[in-house]
């Protein structure tokens, strides 16, 4: 019997639990909606449920060989290629781009067969001092460049301050701005604060896309993410993100499918779509599989593309393609091979 | 062609077979055929054969011999040959080849993944990461036991032989949950593989040679149902213990009857999963795949009837149906399926038949929309499949389908919630989904049924008790409760025959010596709901003294009486509900009544027979008795085991609610309070047929009962010809366990009989106890058979 593509096929059709959307290329971006409590105050999340949702995903799903290959080539180009370090210069950011343009060696493109395929990674992340460097290393290889904004990573300089630097980064060329939430109108429940604060983050980014950062490793419980998650939307972040990468926990399976059904239920119910980022911890080519296979399996497959997921990650890529040369070789590849950042 | 440029398209898993090269083989080297493993040794192949199929392609893969009767014969001989040797091992000993077992299964945990995927139709998901793990963590685990034995169950010996028979939807599984009890007791083993699946069965018998395990130690033999009864009507088993179909259960229940045989039966479900408005709807949403299309639905706890509350029901159902839309059938093998194959046509064609009738019966059937894709033609494929708009009058909802088929139904308050759910013959196993615990833990406490998932559904562990309430049989495997069913205890094994029941006279008007006697004549009357009334029969039987002097005469209780005092039990719920204290209380009360009364109940005993020390003797036992379960009364209510990190698993003593007991005829008083007492402390409220020769202790305790503040219906006694009015209690369907303390013949009657709604009897078998030794008429013994143990998994976190 040989019904699984069939299964898939049909199966995606009805993908994401709405039939409210058709998802069009041109994507209508999430306008947000007004403060409405009824969808996320009385959300509670179980916590062993949601984990033993996560264990067992990478072991219900896997792709091997070919299909490997083509999922790997995807999470490069899922990649926030990122360096957000106090010693970021115009040299490192520029090798940076060099490497997002050209993610992976050109004798394993060819193998691929995807010569006249244009991959680049999901975008270049940068603080907002670097935004005109990558704009200038960028130039013409459509690769968008991010930057972090609002007082990243703690988010607790004064709100015009926070305002200014996103109207800074824009202004400097950055077409994504990811910015922090205030951790602390979470924890004290104060969600209109929190509603107002990214909705004015919302309008300083003007037509950049926002993309608003939880830090879910400062919020703790996973009912909190989801709240914080869905008020994010409704003030109308382009993605919601789980990390700035400096948290004690940053990206995890657990928060990360929160989220995600926090994304599927806003759909639901708003008729609007958000992306999703994990960002942070994000190290390895399975932990990469195990994302995917998650947007896949919780929101569908249009999530399985740059303008509704990304990782934040740096380390990544290195380990993507050692694992693809394994792929084509079937030999286990190092590091030097390959080009860094 | 799938380039990586297409795929990139289409974003497709793709397959991923795990490799069957290496089991493949092992199946090509036995070409001609498995035999039975007996005495250490495969026999060789001969006689009649079934021929094993993959169900995911009707591809044959082995040939196995039909055990016969000559075949069974000489299995349960060398099991016999092997128990003494076994038994006589010391724990750590018999810990060790356990402990290898154990390892063994580990070095070969994929062999036997991959093999039980091909004969089954399971996953490889499950085989690999569920099934063959649980099978390791048995033996582990029960490895501890057999260590442990002599420590924990002191006084205990190894039932014997044990003749086990297993279903083919977890075959691995259910053989480690079967052997490993019965070898860390110190029992040995011939074990009946299922018909569908005999083959892990198989390469466990070559894992235990090749771990060393004594010859005879370990059985099996293979077979259709034929060979089933074969093993379970063999003289030479001490034990039967049966996972299967509630209707082979009771054909077991009646075979078995009256044999001796301690019988253990885990049966069929229709399991509830209720949905609280307030539960993390999407976590419920991956319980129900948990629940429902884990193993194709072929679970006996599969969680078959949703129950949702209706507010939140179109909700649900929508993110259902999302759900299943996801969901991957197909070739078990490929890693990235959820559900494979059906183990057999027979069972797609049992499922297609009761889909249809769900249809006929009105309720709307959804299936995913690639449910047409999923054929037939070359294997056993069945698409999971939603109901929802069931009644729960219907079939749908009444009946085990055994299939990846959900039948959804609503509710409006919790209560209503908990009486849909036990709206079923079975109890098995509920998972109940809220964020409230309150809400969830009220559901648990009144749901009927052994297991309850509280925001879980399906989790098992060695060492926590799994089993069912009803129909869903009884005896519990893993635990220290499982242990039990494994062990007897010591003084029963060189215990005395005890007399047959002697059926009573007609009854009739007749001149007896005594009857003369002055005095105002008094009138025994029955025990029911508090008061004393007149027999619905009529008629009384004379009750005889010492040298055959008439004493009195009794209420003969016919089937109505019966009737009319498990109605009053059944009335007297109030008294399960009460505090093990409160309950403590009243028996302490009953023993002060009694002790106020010693010399009157003596001078009855000496009346019945007894020496005048020996009657003082048998009321100042039944006064420290009664005081011995007022002690226990607030003590016995369960253990905690925590199975996985933040995870309790609560095993919960509960009472049957209403029992029956026929009490003994020796010890008239002390074998009444040492049956009763137990009883009543662990919340029952019981029907009792005391002494039939010597009732009249009993009833004076009437007065007792009155002035002790025992609740009216909690204790009802019925006086009569106790094998009479036990085959009416054998075949009540509204009481849940029955003690029996008579003779062989009456032993074999109630167990039969029991077989109607399978309620657990506990039975002497025609064995002498000395009620007056604390070992053996009190203790842990009887209120172990005084309760039915619920295990409640409660996962916790933030």
């Amino acid at each position: 019997m040989n019904t699984n593509t069939a299964q898939a096929k049909a199966g995606e059709r009805q993908a994401t639990g709405s039939e409210l959307v058709a998802l069009a290329p041109a994507r209508k971006r999430n306008q947000g909606t007004d403060y409405l409590p009824a969808l996320f105050e009385t959300m509670s999340v179980n916590l062993s449920a949601t984990e033993r949702r996560v264990a067992t995903l990478a072991t219900r799903r896997t792709v091997k060989k070919a299909w490997q290959a083509a999922w790997l080539v995807r999470a490069i180009e899922c990649i926030d290629l990122t360096t957000l370090a106090g010693d970021d210069t115009p040299g490192k950011v520029e090798r940076l781009c060099a490497k997002a343009r050209n993610p992976l060696r050109a004798d394993l493109v060819k193998a691929l067969g995807l010569e006249d395929y244009r991959l680049a990674t999901g975008a270049v992340c940068v603080y907002p001092m670097m935004v005109a460097t990558a704009v200038r290393a960028l130039e013409g290889s459509g690769v968008p460049v991010a930057s972090v904004a609002t007082g990243f990573p703690a988010g607790l300089t004064p709100m015009k301050d926070r305002l200014a630097e996103i109207r800074y980064a824009v202004g400097q060329g950055a077409d994504e701005i990811d910015i922090v939430i205030s951790r602390r109108h979470v924890l004290t429940g104060n969600w209109t604060a929190l509603y107002d604060e990214v909705r004015e983050m919302r309008e300083a980014c003007g037509e950049a896309h926002m993309k608003a950062i939880l830090a879910t490793g400062e919020l703790k419980t996973l009912s909190n993410v989801y709240k914080a998650s869905m008020v994010s939307m409704m003030a109308g972040a382009d993605f919601v993100k789980t990390s700035t990468g400096m948290e004690a926990v940053n990206a995890t399976l657990p928060v990360s499918l929160t989220m995600v059904r926090s994304v599927r239920d806003y759909l639901d119910v708003t008729g609007q779509v958000c992306g999703f980022k994990p960002a942070g911890g994000i190290r390895t080519t399975k932990d990469a599989i195990s994302w995917l296979i998650l947007m896949k399996e919780e929101l569908g497959p249009d999530w399985l593309k740059p303008d509704l997921f990304r990782f934040g990650a740096s380390a990544l890529l290195g380990d993507i393609e050692r694992q693809i040369e394994h792929n084509l070789t079937g030999r286990y590849s190092s590091a030097d091979r390959h080009g860094m950042a | 062609m799938n380039s990586i440029r297409d795929i990139l398209n289409t974003m497709d898993y793709g397959p991923a077979p795990e490799d069957d090269t290496d089991v493949r083989a092992w199946l090509a080297s036995h070409k001609a055929g498995f035999g039975h493993f007996i005495g250490g040794a495969f026999t060789k192949v001969r006689g009649e054969t079934f021929s094993v199929a993959n169900p995911a392609n009707g591809e044959k893969l082995a040939d196995v011999a039909v055990a016969d009767s000559s075949d069974v014969d000489k299995a349960v001989n060398e099991a016999q040959k092997a128990l003494k040797k076994w038994r006589a091992l010391s724990g750590n000993q018999r810990a060790r080849h356990l402990y290898a077992l154990a390892r063994h299964v580990q070095k070969h945990a994929r062999f036997l993944a991959v093999l039980e995927t091909l004969d089954n139709g399971k996953t490889i998901r499950e085989t690999r990461d569920i099934d063959v793990p649980l099978v390791a963590r048995h033996f582990y685990h029960h490895a501890g036991w057999a260590e442990l034995r002599d420590t924990a169950f002191p006084g205990h010996e190894p039932a014997g032989v044990c003749g086990q028979i297993i279903p083919w939807n977890f075959p691995l599984l259910m053989l480690a949950w079967k052997v490993a009890p019965a070898l860390a007791a110190g029992c040995t083993v011939v074990l009946k593989s299922a018909e569908h699946t005999p083959l892990t069965a198989i390469a466990f018998a070559q894992i235990c040679a090749e771990a060393g395990l004594p010859a005879g130690v370990f059985n099996l033999v293979n077979g259709a149902g034929e060979t089933g009864a074969l093993l379970a009507g063999h003289t030479g088993i001490a034990k039967l213990a049966f996972t299967g179909s509630t209707a082979v259960g009771r054909l077991l229940r009646r075979q078995t009857a009256g044999s001796g045989k301690k019988l253990s039966l885990e049966l069929g479900g229709k399991s509830p999963f209720i949905v609280f408005e307030n539960a993390d709807l999407d976590a419920a949403i991956e319980g129900v795949v948990d629940a429902i299309w884990f193993n194709q639905g072929e679970v006996c706890c599969a969680g078959s009837r949703a129950i949702v509350q209706e507010g939140i029901a179109e909700r649900f159902h929508d993110k259902l149906r999302a759900r299943m839309e996801k969901l991957r059938v197909g070739d078990p093998l490929d890693k990235s399926m959820d559900m494979g194959a059906v183990v057999a046509p027979v069972q797609i064609a049992e499922i297609t038949a009761k889909v249809k009738a769900g249809i006929a019966e009105g309720a709307t059937m959804w299936q995913p929309s690639w449910a047409h894709t999923v054929s037939n033609a070359a294997g056993c494929f069945f698409p999971p499949t939603l109901f929802t708009g069931v009644a729960p009058s219907s079939t749908l909802a009444q009946e085990e389908i055994f299939g990846p088929v959900l039948a959804s139904m609503t509710f409006r308050t919790p209560a209503e919630a908990v009486q849909i759910a036990n709206n079923s013959r079975y109890g098995l196993a509920a998972s109940v989904w809220s964020q409230n615990l309150d809400e969830a833990f009220d559901a648990a406490r009144t749901l009927k049924s052994g297991v309850v998932w509280i925001n879980s559904t399906n989790l098992f562990d060695a060492s926590a008790g799994f089993g069912g309430y009803k129909e869903s049989g009884f005896g519990r495997e893993g635990g220290r409760e499982g242990m039990l069913e494994y062990l007897v205890p010591d003084f029963q094994i060189k215990a005395k025959r005890l007399p047959e029941s002697v059926a009573l006279a007609p009854p009739t008007p007749v001149s007896v010596p005594g009857a003369e006697a002055a005095g105002l004549d008094r009138t025994v009357k029955l025990y029911l709901g508090g008061k004393q009334v007149r027999p619905d029969s009529g008629y009384s039987y004379p009750v005889a003294g010492r040298n055959g002097r008439h004493l009195a005469e009794v209420g003969l209780g016919n089937r109505k009486d019966i009737r009319n005092a498990v109605e009053a039990a059944h009335k007297a719920s109030a008294w399960s509900a009460m505090t093990g204290h409160a309950r403590a209380q009243v028996l302490y009360f009953l023993a002060e009544n009694l002790e106020l009364r010693a010399t009157e109940f003596a001078a009855r005993l000496a009346e019945a027979g007894a020496s005048a020390s020996a009657a003082r003797q048998e009321v100042e036992a039944s006064v420290a008795r009664i005081m011995h379960y007022a002690a226990w009364a607030d003590k016995y209510d369960g253990a905690v085991r925590a199975p996985d990190k933040r995870m309790l698993a609560l095993a919960l003593n509960e009472p049957w609610e209403v029992m029956g007991i026929s009490c003994p005829d020796e010890a008239p008083l002390l074998g009444f309070v040492s049956l009763v007492m137990p009883a009543i402390a662990m919340g029952n409220r019981v029907v009792v047929t005391p002494s039939q020769r010597q009732p009249l202790s009993a009833c004076d305790f009437y007065q007792v009962l009155d002035t002790s503040d025992v609740p009216g219906g909690v204790v009802n006694i019925v006086t009569g010809d106790r094998d009479v009015l036990a085959d009416t209690m054998a075949k009540h369907d509204d009481i849940a366990a029955l003690w029996y303390f008579g003779g062989a013949k009456g032993t074999e009657l109630v167990e039969r009989e029991s077989a109607g709604n399978l309620k657990a009897v506990w039975a002497s078998n025609g064995k002498a106890r000395d009620w007056f030794d604390a070992r053996q008429g009190q203790g842990e013994e009887f209120l172990f058979h005084a309760v039915r143990i619920k295990t409640v998994w409660t996962p916790f976190g933030v």
